[in-house]
């Protein structure tokens, strides 16, 4: 072999490895991930409902806290304010009334009107009572606001006591002081005589009221602004989750080159760039892989081209070897001869492991053209003089389309296999089902043992370790097999009700598309 | 016996083949390169033309290019299966048909053989047919459109007179593959496309919408209806 040559070669060579490599990366339709299944429904709390849960529950449960304090902080204020005042006033107008007070109700009763007139900060009621001397500033001579509480606790002490109260509804502060007796210079005793004021608080509980509307209306808004920065948060997350999952199924697709861009330093950046870094690491490892299998597909290539040029020289000659061995001594006749047939069965291995590295590489290409599916079948067995040993039911006018040559290679290896492995008669059968030609060859041997059924497409499989040699290349069944799903078809491998071995072709009548590619 | 020129650059291929050739009594002439084979083309005046498509320098499909500018040759490329693409642009460039290496010697004579044999005319017949403005000479092998004269390549005359032999039959390639190159019926149907192309350019008017050789879909082609 030449130098340019070999280089013209390579090069032709390379071009259908690169087509391997490019189809390696293909994503294969079956493999492939339906994104359908992948749709999954997102549970009814998911992470955006979650967060802006949390972030309500927060914002109120701080606005509740604050507000709750804030209003008993401000109610008792309000109310010890407006108290302290009206007990303070009270108890000076008491005591400085004191020595004055008679016990005739009606006297009485002027001295109360003018201790209530002086109520502070709000009108009161005053009452007194002395025994059962019942009088008061007001219509009624006795109180029904005054508990016995208070009139037990102001008897008991002798700066008097207060007591909140709500009656009716009706918020009040009752004040109970005794009068005095000056008994002496510093020294006094009770006189029996107890006055108390009833004042209405109405003005502080509507304070307070104000105070809780006031809160409420505070705490709404809050909740609602809690909203957004919730809704901002769960978008901050969620965005990056999507862009991972997006990201995910992309490359479960096979684009390894997928990334994600990384935004910021938070954590979910810190998973971008895991991520980032995980895929490419991926996408180094699958290239080398790639390219191993490309290199050893390569190398299988190289080998079979290599070898078919010096085959082609000899196989020239294996004629004139055939011819002249009579005329020879006789083992050097033996050598001859063997060496013309095994220059043959050299050459038949050779074109096949080119075949099957031409479909390794992807580079085997179907030429389809319509015919009559019966004929080409019966020109096959014709061919081979298969006529005779073959019973065949092919019925006329089934149209495919279909590459000839390699649905001769097909049915030429199924006929040839059933004819040296099973045991005549063998049939061939020809029909169609829902679009699908059907092609069926089926022998009359023993069938194939389960334990090998599974392996019988495989390459240079031994179905019986001790031959070691068939006499096909080993590669038939195999190159069968691509070549049916070249046509989009499928084989497979039975052994029929009555034992024989049935191996069963289908291919789609209308090629491997449907489509209607070639001219004629 | 047919002169045969061989033009192979692997010695080992050169060698095996001119002998088994020769065996059968072919009278053989090699050439390593394109260039020296277009010299002793002159020379030896060879009944064929076998022609390795890859060779060093000027490559088989440019030899073919050139010989077709000036001669109807018969020839046949060698070809590696494999390198299909490289036969469709051989047969584009006019050759009549190919071998797959490595090859048996049988199987070459046959090849040289079938691309050598003329198509009978049949009896009966005037030798001279008129087919709307083209004439063709069964006897003399001569095709004229409109008194011209037609240069065609063996493959192309044998097709036409094939399909003229029965005007407005339907032959689908794999029956054209049988008659006219006698491959078996599973030949490579790109030989016949290549070659009705080929002849289109030659007869039809515009071979975009042909007359003569027209195409059916699914099924092939056939002559006429005019």
């Amino acid at each position: 072999m030449t130098g340019p040559r070999t280089g013209g070669a390579a090069r032709a060579r390379r071009r259908g490895a690169d087509r391997a490599a490019a189809g390696a990366a293909d994503v294969r339709p079956g493999s492939a991930v339906r994104p359908a299944a992948r749709d999954r429904r997102i549970a009814p709390f998911g992470l955006r409902t979650r967060l802006v849960l949390a972030f309500l529950l927060v914002a109120a449960v701080s606005a509740g806290t604050t507000a709750t304090l804030t209003y008993r902080e401000a109610r008792s204020a309000v109310l010890a304010s407006a108290q302290d005042t009206a007990v303070a006033s009270f108890r000076e107008q008491v005591e400085t009334l004191a020595p004055e007070l008679p016990i005739d109700p009606v006297l009485l009763r002027e001295y109360l009107f003018v201790i209530a007139s002086k109520s502070k900060p709000h009108p009161w009621v005053v009452f007194a009572e002395y025994g059962s001397l019942r009088v008061s500033s007001g219509t009624n001579p006795a109180s029904t606001v005054i508990t016995p509480d208070l009139r037990r606790m102001t008897l008991a002490r002798s700066r008097g006591s207060f007591q909140r109260v709500v009656s009716a509804g009706v918020p009040y502060l009752t004040i109970g002081v005794p009068v005095l007796v000056r008994t002496g210079p510093g020294s006094s005793m009770p006189s029996g005589l107890v006055l108390f004021a009833v004042m209405r608080m109405t003005d502080e509980e509507a304070n307070v009221d104000a105070l809780v509307t006031a809160a409420r209306d505070g705490a709404l808004p809050g909740l609602a602004a809690a909203l957004i920065p919730a809704l901002i948060a769960a978008r901050g997350v969620l965005r990056p989750v999507r862009q991972l999952r997006r990201a995910a199924r992309s490359m479960g697709s096979g684009r390894l080159d997928t990334r994600i861009p990384v935004r910021g330093s938070d954590e979910l950046a810190d998973l971008a760039r895991t991520f980032n870094e995980s895929a490419g690491q991926l996408e180094r490892s699958v290239d080398e892989l790639q390219q191993a299998e490309a290199r050893a597909r390569r190398f299988a290539s190289d080998v079979s081209h290599e070898l078919r040029t010096p085959l082609a020289g000899m196989l020239a000659v294996t004629e004139v070897l055939d011819e002249d061995a009579d005329g020879l001594d006789p083992d050097t006749a033996r050598a001859v001869r063997l060496i013309s047939a095994e220059t043959g069965k050299l050459a038949v291995l050779v074109e096949d492991l080119m075949e099957i590295s031409r479909f390794d590489a992807r580079a085997a290409e179907l030429n389809t053209d319509e015919v009559d599916v019966g004929e080409t079948v019966r020109k096959t067995l014709d061919h081979r003089r298969w006529g005779e040993r073959v019973r065949t039911d092919l019925p006329d006018g089934i149209r495919a389309r279909l590459d000839p040559r390699r649905f001769d290679v097909v049915v030429a290896n199924l006929v040839g296999n059933a004819l040296r492995h099973g045991s005549e008669p063998v049939t061939v059968r020809l029909s169609v089902q829902g679009g699908l030609l059907v092609v069926e060859v089926a022998d009359s041997g023993p069938g194939i043992r389960p334990e090998v059924l599974p392996h019988i497409f495989e390459r240079f499989y031994k179905a019986d370790a001790a031959r070691t040699r068939s006499t096909g290349s080993g590669l038939g069944l195999a190159i069968t097999q691509e070549n049916v799903r070249l046509h989009g078809g499928t084989i497979r491998a039975a052994n029929g009700p009555d034992g024989g071995a049935v191996l069963t072709v289908e291919i789609p009548l209308h090629g491997p598309h449907g489509s209607q590619e070639a001219t004629a | 016996m047919p002169r045969v020129l061989l033009i192979e650059d692997d010695p080992s291929v050169r060698e095996g083949v001119e002998l088994g050739l020769r065996r059968r009594g072919h009278e053989v002439r090699t050439a390593a390169t394109g260039e020296s084979g277009l010299a002793a083309l002159a020379e030896f005046r060879p009944d064929l033309l076998l022609l390795d498509l890859m060779l060093p320098g000027m490559n088989g499909v440019q030899v073919c290019r050139r010989v077709r500018e000036d001669s109807q040759l018969p020839i046949i490329m060698l070809t590696a299966r494999g390198d299909d693409f490289d036969v469709v642009i051989g047969l584009e460039a006019g050759a009549d048909d190919y071998i797959v290496k490595p090859a048996r010697t049988e199987v070459i004579e046959a090849r040289i053989r079938a691309v050598l044999r003329r198509i009978e005319a049949p009896g009966g017949r005037p030798s001279v047919e008129f087919h709307g403005e083209l004439a063709v000479d069964r006897a003399g092998l001569t095709v004229a459109k409109n008194g011209e004269r037609l240069a065609l390549a063996p493959s192309e005359m044998k097709l036409l007179l094939h399909l003229t032999a029965a005007p407005e039959q339907v032959f689908s390639r794999q029956q054209l593959l049988e008659h006219v190159w006698e491959h078996s019926y599973h030949g490579d149907a790109r030989l016949v496309d290549a070659c009705v192309r080929r002849l289109r350019n030659k007869i039809e008017d515009t071979p975009g919408s042909p007359r003569y050789i027209q195409t059916l879909r699914g099924f092939g082609y056939r002559f006429g209806p005019l």
